[in-house]
């Protein structure tokens, strides 16, 4: 039954009418589906396999707005279906069903059409976000203890919070499609395709540089973009190096004429302030 | 007197399921409801909002754990991932019972996240059971199984829908979490009586019930959670109520959400069938 389920739907909707061996799906359901007066076996069957998809579907349409903006709601399904196919869900929760998703785009860009580089990294920022939503937060490092341990001390950034590099502006794409910052639920309760709100399809971006921070405060959602320096310093500390060695990696190309001094104490005083620094545990895993 | 020894002797009247578009209202209407159920997995998470919401009802209600996942029926071992974050969340909300169905949803570690029907059998009792038991020992929670709304049914089948929950709670020494708009939904899709499903299952073993609306398409009946409980249904529930007397009653309503108020109007016309004893009381909805 689970074979059947998981066989992408027919175009309109229905169950595939050949099995993987060539038997016609109506002969391989009645083995073990019995009809009823109003139903075929495959009928019967076929009313699971569309609550399967309908429901993977949504998740992901829940998941990726600004991906579906950017691919439009043709070519998102078929990439969402030739994923799905490969990568059926692998945890007890539609939590982590589009986990792999950015990294599906990056291994087949013809999936995602001509703006493959734009939809991977809408694709990871999307993710940052759900990650950002319920993702583990460590207790967080107050300026006494940065300023106690001095400049050999290794701190690791929340494992809620994404520092990404980032070929398109797409913080400034996904606020004008307006995204809404809550998640739904797991529910068992769904009887249609999802109802997309079909999103408008934007005017794409032209390729633009862009360092953004993903992070969450009192369970809201932000995104901050960040000076080129600022993510290279929070690399620097995410991959392990001490807050000397993360700023002299970061600043040793900087430019003349700003004082730097001044604005890395700035941005750890705001780093600081919104948490985004916990302890390092033990084997360099925060 | 103990309200039933399978949902740890609680007195629980009439609660609503906890969702998203009505946390609003509640943190700051604060609203009188006797219980709320949540879905466990919405909560089984590290951190952020789903557990900073959780946390600020837990300061003011009693909830109760819903699971969709577990998949008694699977032939997989239960997940110990899955197991450690539910055995979490019971010592977070105190739960007095959990509850999952009667189902499969998992083959070989992929996850369907449906709720399948089973095939009737002796053996998949003996399994079923047996898993029930696993899980219950290791949270150590009492723990009720419900039975789903079906729309297909097996060959392989040995017995009836009814004959098979008693099977496996029996063997599970488990409780019941007896879903009315589920038996109603499952009667017309099959073709039996569901006054008959509702009079062989062991009453004494039922902890919970749960009633909900469904939608009626031209060759069967779906599942969807997404109206107001149906009039036979209610009829249903009103005798499952003297059958297993006093029972904690729970509206889902999950899809095409209304106001909390309606939601909670809605659950409160079970007072009907359990009486006045279960609305809480000044409830502003009800007066």
């Amino acid at each position: 039954m689970a074979e059947a389920l998981f066989r992408p739907l027919s175009s309109r909707d229905g169950l595939a009418a050949r099995w993987s061996d060539g038997r016609s799906m109506a002969s391989v359901a009645a083995q073990f589906v019995k009809p009823n007066s109003r139903l075929t076996s495959v009928e019967r069957l076929e009313i699971y396999a569309r609550s399967y998809w309908f429901r993977v579907l949504d998740c992901l349409y829940e998941d990726y707005p600004g991906l579906r903006a950017v691919l439009g709601e043709r070519r998102f399904l078929k990439l969402a279906t030739a994923f799905l196919s490969q990568y059926p869900s692998a945890s007890f929760s539609l939590r982590n069903l589009g986990s792999r998703l950015p990294q599906f785009i990056v291994d087949e860009p013809a999936s995602a059409g001509p703006h493959a580089a734009l939809a991977a990294d809408m694709a990871r920022f999307e993710w940052a976000q759900v990650v950002a939503f319920d993702g583990p937060a460590l207790p967080a490092l107050t300026q006494d203890d940065v300023l106690d341990a001095g400049p050999g001390l290794r701190v690791a950034l929340q494992p809620c919070v994404t520092v990404m590099e980032c070929a398109y502006p797409v913080d400034d794409l996904l606020l004008a499609l307006k995204k809404t910052a809550l998640r739904g639920e797991a529910s068992n309760a769904l009887s249609s395709m999802p109802r997309s709100r079909p999103a408008a399809r934007p005017r794409l971006p032209r390729p633009m540089k862009t360092f953004v921070a993903v992070h969450r405060q009192e369970g809201m959602l932000y995104f901050k973009r960040l000076e080129p320096e600022a993510y290279a310093i929070l690399t620097a500390l995410r991959d392990g190096r001490t807050l000397s060695a993360a700023c002299a990696a970061a600043l040793c190309e900087a430019g003349p004429g700003i004082d730097w001094a001044a604005r890395v104490r700035e941005w750890f005083r705001t780093w600081q302030s919104l948490g985004w620094f916990c302890r390092r545990l033990k084997r360099g895993r925060a | 007197m103990p309200a039933n020894p399978f949902n740890n002797h609680t007195e629980y009247g009439i609660g609503i399921g906890l969702r998203v578009p009505h946390y609003r209202h509640i943190l700051e209407k604060k609203p009188v409801v006797d219980w709320f159920e949540i879905i466990s997995e919405n909560f089984m998470v590290d951190g952020g909002r789903p557990l900073e919401v959780l946390d600020k009802i837990l300061e003011q209600y009693r909830v109760v754990q819903h699971g969709v996942s577990m998949y008694f029926g699977s032939a997989d071992k239960p997940n110990r991932e899955h197991l450690k974050r539910l055995r979490n969340l019971a010592r977070r909300t105190h739960t007095p019972w959990l509850s999952d169905h009667l189902c499969w949803g998992s083959v070989d570690g992929r996850y369907t996240h449906d709720l399948l029907p089973m095939p009737y059998t002796f053996a998949v009792a003996k399994h079923t059971a047996s898993k029930v038991r696993e899980v219950r020992d290791f949270v150590e929670v009492p723990v009720c199984v419900e039975n789903v709304s079906s729309y297909a049914e097996f060959h392989q089948s040995e017995m009836t829908e009814w004959e098979f929950l008693s099977e496996v709670v029996e063997r599970a020494d488990c409780g019941i979490l007896l879903d009315v708009n589920n038996i109603y939904v499952s009667s017309k899709n099959h073709g039996f009586d569901p006054y008959e499903y509702l009079n062989n299952v062991p009453h004494h073993r039922v902890g919970q019930i749960h009633i909900a609306g469904h939608t009626k398409f031209k060759k069967y009946l779906l599942d969807t959670h997404d109206h107001p409980v149906l009039d036979p249904v209610w009829k249903l529930y009103a005798h499952a109520i003297k059958l297993c007397g006093h029972t904690a009653t729970l509206l889902e309503w999950d899809d095409r959400i209304p106001s909390f108020d309606e939601v909670h109007h809605e659950a409160l016309k079970a007072t009907r069938a359990l009486g006045p004893a279960a609305q809480p009381a000044g409830d502003p909805v009800a007066a």
